[in-house]
């Protein structure tokens, strides 16, 4: 277990050692402040327009700002968690450095949970300076803040599963340009299954429905903690790891 | 404390390494010899676990590299070709983190960094960033990182590349000041380092073992050198070439002026007798001067060249026989 720790740490400290976490915290910043900038703007100027036509209309600041913002935030995470897996084994490839780490006396899954933990950790901490936003939210309104956990904890496990697939595909390269453009397109393939649930319900696209990433978290952003989608983001990111543990063998066979 | 036996590594394409057997004892240096692409760093990076072998087994400290990788890992120190150090941590960062993931218990870990910091002479930069850090220093730094664990077994591929002369020595002084206590097994093809360096030899030339053994053994030729000096005018080569060549097992002799009034005699015997008492004899009969007598011993540069040559190689592979004698 002490290893695991060791690896996280060194790959979360990387992150902050090098530029890209900084610019993925500001953009991630943002954007996320450009959202519910005007998420609330809508939701304000309703309320005023209720309030003049004098209809009492139910307003709730979950469902019209919350609800909408971690929907897209969801979508981002599609753009961003490419940019953060794709150095996680290319960069130790093209380096070297992955002769020490497979030479030490590590197992293959510490060294791959470590780096996965480490790049979930680094997931984390830009959801956490998003949060800064909602402060104001608490400050001049009276948002329930359940739901919104269990939003921030679907955008979790849904980006610890899209990071694990990431890390898969970071671990067969050793161009980090290479692995993020294919991470993206496999990520946004799997965004895009969603739309096979507007078409004729038969196997196939029942099973592609399913398949979609972004589709299971809506429930999270409803506030409903839901086992079958948990269940589906833990068993993406178990064979997200499983595949890179395989790769990491294969990484040894070929040299 | 290294066991080697029929060890092969190959790709779908090609042999890297062919059937490669040696050992080495505890507290030995030794050189891995051979041309760029000879196998040199595949059977290192077999002997390391990083890759497993096709075929053959190898055991280091008793442990087989195949079966029992972790404990195999925890006995040796490994420096890569390109030191696997990471530009964006500070020095002592680094040796910490690698301290760590070599099994070195926390409390220890500072201690331990900075004296393998100590060790390989980068103290100094201990606060610095590595990817700031010339050539040189990245490559003691990994040094450093080989040795934090203080491992039975040292395996440096190419330890001495890119350094200074000065750090050439250091370094040449430092690897052999850590023989003794760890077995150290380097491959280079710097033939001067061989000779400061090493105490045995392994030659490798495409994926196979051309020679190995002791630096002296595989240099000692049989045979005899001698200096002489004549006290009265100046001889003629063939006049000091004739004593020697009417001896019993003599098969060659060669004279030539080697400057300053010296004469250098070359003399090749048949057997691997000694033969220096009886020619120290002749050339004090004579009434000559001697200078110097020496066991022949050949060039390292020469037994290199003529084992990695393409013709040695086609030589060695078609008389097998040849090659088990040595």
């Amino acid at each position: 277990m002490r290893n695991v720790i060791t690896i996280a740490r060194k790959e979360l400290n990387t992150y902050f050692q090098s530029p890209i976490a900084y610019i993925l915290i500001a953009a991630f910043a943002a954007m996320f402040g450009y959202f519910f900038w005007s998420l609330v703007y809508f939701f304000v100027r309703a309320s005023t327009q209720a309030q003049m036509t004098g209809r009492a209309m139910p307003m709730n600041l979950n469902e019209l700002v919350i609800r909408n913002l971690l929907g897209n935030c969801g979508v981002l995470c599609l753009f961003m968690i490419p940019m953060l897996s794709m150095r996680l084994f290319a960069e130790e490839k093209s380096r070297g450095t992955i002769e020490l780490l497979l030479t030490s006396p590590l197992k293959d899954w510490e060294i791959l949970l470590g780096k996965w933990i480490g790049a979930v950790g680094m997931y984390a901490s830009l959801l956490l300076f998003s949060s800064i936003n909602l402060i104001f939210l608490f400050a001049y309104g009276k948002p329930d803040w359940k739901p919104l956990a269990i939003g921030y904890l679907g955008l979790l496990l849904q980006a610890a599963a899209m990071l694990a697939l990431g890390m898969f595909i970071s671990s067969v390269t050793q161009n980090q340009i290479v692995a993020a453009v294919m991470t993206f397109f496999l990520l946004l393939l799997l965004w895009v299954f969603e739309w096979m649930s507007n078409m004729d319900q038969n196997r196939v696209t029942e099973i592609l429905t399913y398949i979609s990433l972004l589709r299971h978290n809506e429930s999270f952003i409803k506030g409903v903690l839901d086992m079958k989608d948990t269940l589906y983001y833990l068993s993406v990111s178990f064979l997200g790891l499983f595949l890179t543990a395989r790769s990491l063998e294969s990484v040894r066979y070929r040299g | 404390m290294i066991q080697v036996e029929g060890l092969t590594k190959r790709y779908a394409r090609n042999v890297a390494v062919d059937h490669v057997s040696f050992s080495v004892e505890k507290g030995q240096i030794v050189g891995f010899l051979g041309p760029n692409g000879a196998g040199k760093t595949t059977t290192m990076r077999m002997l390391t676990c990083f890759m497993p072998p096709t075929e053959g087994t190898a055991t280091i400290a008793g442990f087989d590299v195949v079966k029992q990788p972790l404990e195999v890992k925890k006995r040796i120190g490994y420096l890569p070709e390109t030191p696997p150090v990471y530009p964006e941590m500070e020095v002592g960062e680094y040796l910490q983190f690698v301290a760590r993931i070599k099994g070195i218990p926390e409390k220890e870990v500072l201690q331990r960094s900075q004296e393998a910091a100590a060790r390989c002479f980068v103290k100094d930069v201990y606060n610095k960033l590595i990817g700031k850090l010339s050539k040189g220093y990245r490559q003691r730094v990994g040094l450093a990182q080989a040795i934090i664990h203080n491992p039975d077994v040292l395996i440096l591929d190419e330890p001495t590349s890119g350094f200074d002369p000065k750090q050439i020595i250091e370094t040449r002084d430092l690897i052999k000041s850590l023989a003794g206590d760890h077995t150290i097994v380097l491959s280079t093809h710097i033939l001067q380092e061989v000779e400061a360096m090493c105490e045995s030899l392994v030659i490798i030339n495409k994926g196979k073992i051309a020679k190995s053994g002791t630096v002296e053994d595989l240099t000692r030729r049989n045979g005899a050198v001698l200096e002489v000096s004549i006290p009265n005018g100046a001889p003629e080569a063939s006049a000091l070439s004739a004593p020697f060549s009417s001896l019993a097992g003599v098969s060659a002799v060669h004279a030539e002026p080697s400057g300053h009034g010296l004469w250098r005699i070359d003399v090749d015997t048949t057997a691997a007798a000694d033969m220096r008492p009886q020619l120290a004899q002749i050339v004090l009969a004579k009434g000559w001067n001697l200078h110097r007598l020496d066991s022949a011993s050949l060039a390292l540069h020469e037994l290199f060249l003529s084992l990695t040559s393409p013709v040695a190689a086609v030589q060695s592979e078609q008389t097998p026989s040849e090659e088990n004698e040595q």
